[in-house]
C-alpha cells in the first residue's frame, strides 16, 4: 500500500515530469482510499467538475453529475467514513488506468499547468462492477512549494448514459 | 405461470387497507398488467411543450413501456404519437430529440408521414393497390395517441378512450402546477439545465412512495445530511452559510418538523407533503426577485404565490414535483425490478439566473447518480427489492396513522408523516389496474 509522501518541487517552476507524476499520485491516494492525502492535493478554492453534457462550457446554468468545492468534498470524504453510512457497507472499490498524462500547457507567470490524461475507471462493490471511461483535465498550480490542483475536470466518455450509483472519485 | 391476467378480484386482493401484497413490487406478471392497464387507463406525464417550440420539432419517451413521441404540429398544436413505423414497427426517429420538418421519413422503406402522424407517402404505391391496404392497420399512419392534455406546458396523454377525463382525473391538485407556473413573473416555464438519468434496480413504485415518506431523511440520510450538519458545525463563526448547506442540512429537521409539515391527500392517488411549511422553506431570498414578482402580480399575489411551500407533489402514476425549485421527477418503469429515474429542472422565464442556478445545484446534489443523498436513497430500494423474496411475511405494512373512515375523504390535510398518502397511491393503483377488466 505505501507510497513515498509527496516530493516538495525540485525548482519554484515544476517540470513536466513532475506534473505527471502529481497527476499519477492523485490517481493512486484515490484506488488506496487515502482520502484525507487525497483532499490535500486541492487548493482551498479548487472544484472536482464533472460534466453531464457533451463539450459542456458552463457549471452553473447547465447540470453537471458534479461541481464540488472543497466544503463539498470534504463532506463526501467524511461521510464514507461515517458508521451510517449504508451505501458504503460493504465499502465500493476503485481502479484506476492512466495512460500517460499530457501537458496541454504551462504558463509560469500565470502560475496555471494544464495536463490532459485519458482514464479506464473501474468501480465495485459487492457482486457489480461498473468500467467508465473518460479524459480528465487537470488545472493545476503552485502553493508554497507543492502543486495544487485548481480545477480537475473529469469528461466521461457516456456523460449522458443513465448510471446507477457512482460512490467514489474518478 | 398466470395468476393475475384477467382475475381482477386476484388483483385487487393485493392491497389492503394498511398493507400491500409483494407481489406488487416483485411480480413480472403483475408489473405487465400495470404496463397494459394501469398506465393506459392513466394520465401520463410525457414531457413539457417547451421542449418542443417549434413546427417539426419532437422528443422521443415513454407511457410506461411504450414508445411515444411528442411533436409539434404544422398548425401549432402538439400531438403524442406512438413511435413506430406502421409498416414493421420501426422507430421512427434517430435521436432523442430534435426537429424532422414538415413530415417524418422512416429509415427503413421511406414510408413518410405528417407531423400529426397521417400517411404522407409510401415509395411504389402502385404495390398497393387492390390489396385492401386502405382497410390495413397500417393505412391510417402512426397511431396518434387520442388523449392529450396541455396544461399550462405540462403535456399529459391517456392510451385508453376510457378512464376518468383530465379534470376529474386530477381533481384540485393541478394547483401545485398552477404555483409552479405561477413563480415565474410572465407565467411561463422553459425546460433547462439537462435532465439527469439515474437507473435504479428496484420497482418504480418504491420511487414514488418515497417522495411522500417524511420518516425516513432522517434516518437514511443521516450519513449525506447528518455529515453536512457536522462538517459545517466545524465553519469559522460569520461564515455565510453556502447554497449547498442550505439545500441538504434540512434534510436532518427532526420529526416534529416533519409531522407538522403536513400532508395534503387530493382524489385518484395524488397528494403533497408540506402543506404549513417544508424543507423549502429557509431558502435565502434571491436579489430582485420579489421587485419582479410585485411588478407583474401585486405584492400580495406576490407573497401568496411564494409563501406556498409545498415539498413534494405527487401525480399518481409516476412523476413528483417540487413547486418552490421547479423541479420534476418522473420515474420510468422498465421492469418489474428495474426503473429509470430522470430529473427535470425549469427556468421561471424572465426571473433572475440565480433561482435556475440553485435549482440546478439541488438537482445534482440531491438526483444525480453521483448524489450522496440519491445513494442513500438507492441503497435503501435495493435493498427492499431484495428482501421482498423472503416468503417469510409477504406484506407491506402501509399501517401509520391509518383511520378506518380514510377511504372516502379526499381534498384533506393530514399529519406530515402519516402513511395515508401511500394508501392511497395504491387505492387509485387498483382502481386504475382494473378498470375495464
Ligand atoms: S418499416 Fe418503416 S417504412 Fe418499412
Ligand atoms: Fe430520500
Amino acid at each position: 500500500m505505501s507510497m513515498v509522501a509527496e516530493a516538495p518541487l525540485k525548482n519554484a517552476v515544476p517540470t513536466d515530469q513532475e506534473l505527471i507524476d502529481f497527476v499519477v499520485r492523485e490517481a493512486r491516494l484515490i484506488d488506496q482510499q487515502r482520502f484525507d492525502e487525497w483532499l490535500d492535493m486541492y487548493a482551498d478554492d479548487a472544484f472536482y467538475w464533472m460534466p453531464l453534457e457533451w463539450n459542456q462550457t458552463d457549471p452553473r446554468l447547465t447540470c453537471s453529475l458534479m461541481y464540488e468545492d472543497k466544503l463539498l468534498l470534504s463532506i463526501r470524504v467524511e461521510r464514507l467514513k461515517g458508521a451510517r453510512t449504508f451505501s458504503q457497507k460493504p465499502k465500493s472499490r476503485c481502479h484506476h488506468v492512466l495512460q500517460t498524462p499530457q501537458v496541454d500547457s504551462r504558463d509560469a507567470a500565470a502560475n496555471s499547468y494544464v495536463t490532459w490524461t485519458p482514464i479506464h475507471y473501474v468501480e465495485t462493490r459487492l457482486d457489480e462492477q461498473a468500467l467508465y471511461a473518460a479524459w480528465v483535465t487537470h488545472h493545476l498550480s503552485v502553493e508554497n512549494g507543492k502543486l495544487k490542483i485548481k480545477l480537475k475536470r473529469v469528461d466521461l466518455i457516456n456523460c449522458d448514459a443513465a448510471f446507477g450509483n457512482i460512490q467514489l472519485f474518478m | 405461470m398466470t395468476r393475475y391476467a384477467g382475475n381482477a378480484a386476484a388483483l385487487r386482493a393485493l392491497v389492503r387497507e394498511q398493507e400491500v401484497h409483494r407481489d406488487v413490487y416483485v411480480s413480472e406478471e403483475v408489473f405487465q398488467l400495470e404496463m397494459a392497464h394501469m398506465f393506459p387507463n392513466s394520465w401520463v406525464y410525457v414531457g413539457h411543450d417547451s421542449q418542443v417550440p417549434n413546427p417539426g420539432d419532437y422528443y422521443g419517451t415513454t407511457i410506461g413501456t411504450q414508445p411515444v413521441l411528442l411533436v409539434r404540429h404544422t398548425d401549432g398544436k402538439v400531438h403524442v404519437l406512438h413511435n413506430r413505423c406502421p409498416h414493421k414497427g420501426t422507430r421512427i426517429t434517430s435521436e432523442t430529440c430534435g426537429n424532422t420538418g414538415k413530415f417524418f421519413r422512416c429509415p427503413y422503406h421511406a414510408w413518410s408521414f405528417k407531423t400529426d402522424g397521417s400517411l404522407l407517402a409510401i415509395p411504389l404505391k402502385k404495390g398497393y393497390e387492390n390489396t385492401g391496404f386502405e382497410q390495413s392497420h397500417a393505412a391510417p399512419g402512426m397511431a396518434p395517441v387520442r388523449h392529450v392534455r396541455n396544461y399550462r406546458g405540462f403535456v399529459f396523454a391517456k392510451i385508453n378512450d376510457g378512464g376518468l377525463d383530465f379534470e376529474e382525473f386530477f381533481g384540485e391538485s393541478l394547483s401545485s402546477f398552477d404555483n409552479m407556473v405561477d413563480r415565474s413573473p410572465v407565467g411561463q416555464l422553459k425546460v433547462a439545465g439537462g435532465v439527469l438519468r439515474y437507473m435504479h434496480n428496484c420497482n418504480w413504485k418504491m420511487l414514488v412512495e418515497n417522495q411522500t415518506d417524511t420518516c425516513h431523511p432522517m434516518v437514511a440520510h443521516e450519513s449525506s445530511a447528518g455529515t453536512v450538519v457536522e462538517v459545517w458545525k466545524k465553519a469559522p463563526p460569520g461564515t455565510k452559510k453556502p447554497m449547498a448547506v442550505e439545500i441538504i442540512a434540512p434534510f436532518m429537521s427532526p420529526y416534529e418538523f416533519f409531522e407538522n409539515m403536513g400532508i395534503r391527500i387530493w382524489d385518484n392517488g395524488h397528494g403533497h407533503t408540506g402543506v404549513h411549511h417544508s424543507i423549502h422553506s429557509d431558502y435565502s431570498a434571491v436579489p430582485g426577485y420579489f421587485d419582479k414578482m410585485t411588478a407583474a402580480y401585486g405584492e400580495a399575489r406576490a407573497k401568496a404565490i411564494l409563501d406556498e411551500n409545498r415539498h413534494n407533489t405527487v401525480y399518481f402514476p409516476n412523476i413528483m414535483i417540487k413547486g418552490p425549485i421547479q423541479l420534476l421527477r418522473q420515474f420510468k418503469p422498465i421492469a418489474a425490478n428495474k426503473t429509470l429515474v430522470e430529473s427535470w429542472t425549469f427556468q421561471l422565464v424572465d426571473a433572475p439566473d440565480m433561482l435556475l442556478e440553485r435549482t440546478l445545484m439541488y438537482n445534482r446534489l440531491i438526483n444525480a447518480p453521483t448524489s450522496i443523498v440519491g445513494h442513500d436513497d438507492l441503497e435503501m430500494y435495493e435493498r427492499a427489492q431484495e428482501g421482498l423474496h423472503s416468503n417469510g411475511n409477504e406484506w407491506v405494512n402501509l399501517q401509520r396513522l391509518y383511520s378506518p373512515d380514510e377511504a372516502e375523504q379526499t381534498n384533506v390535510a393530514v399529519n406530515g408523516t402519516s402513511e395515508w398518502p401511500m394508501r392511497h397511491q395504491f387505492r387509485a393503483w387498483t382502481k386504475f389496474m382494473t378498470m375495464g377488466m
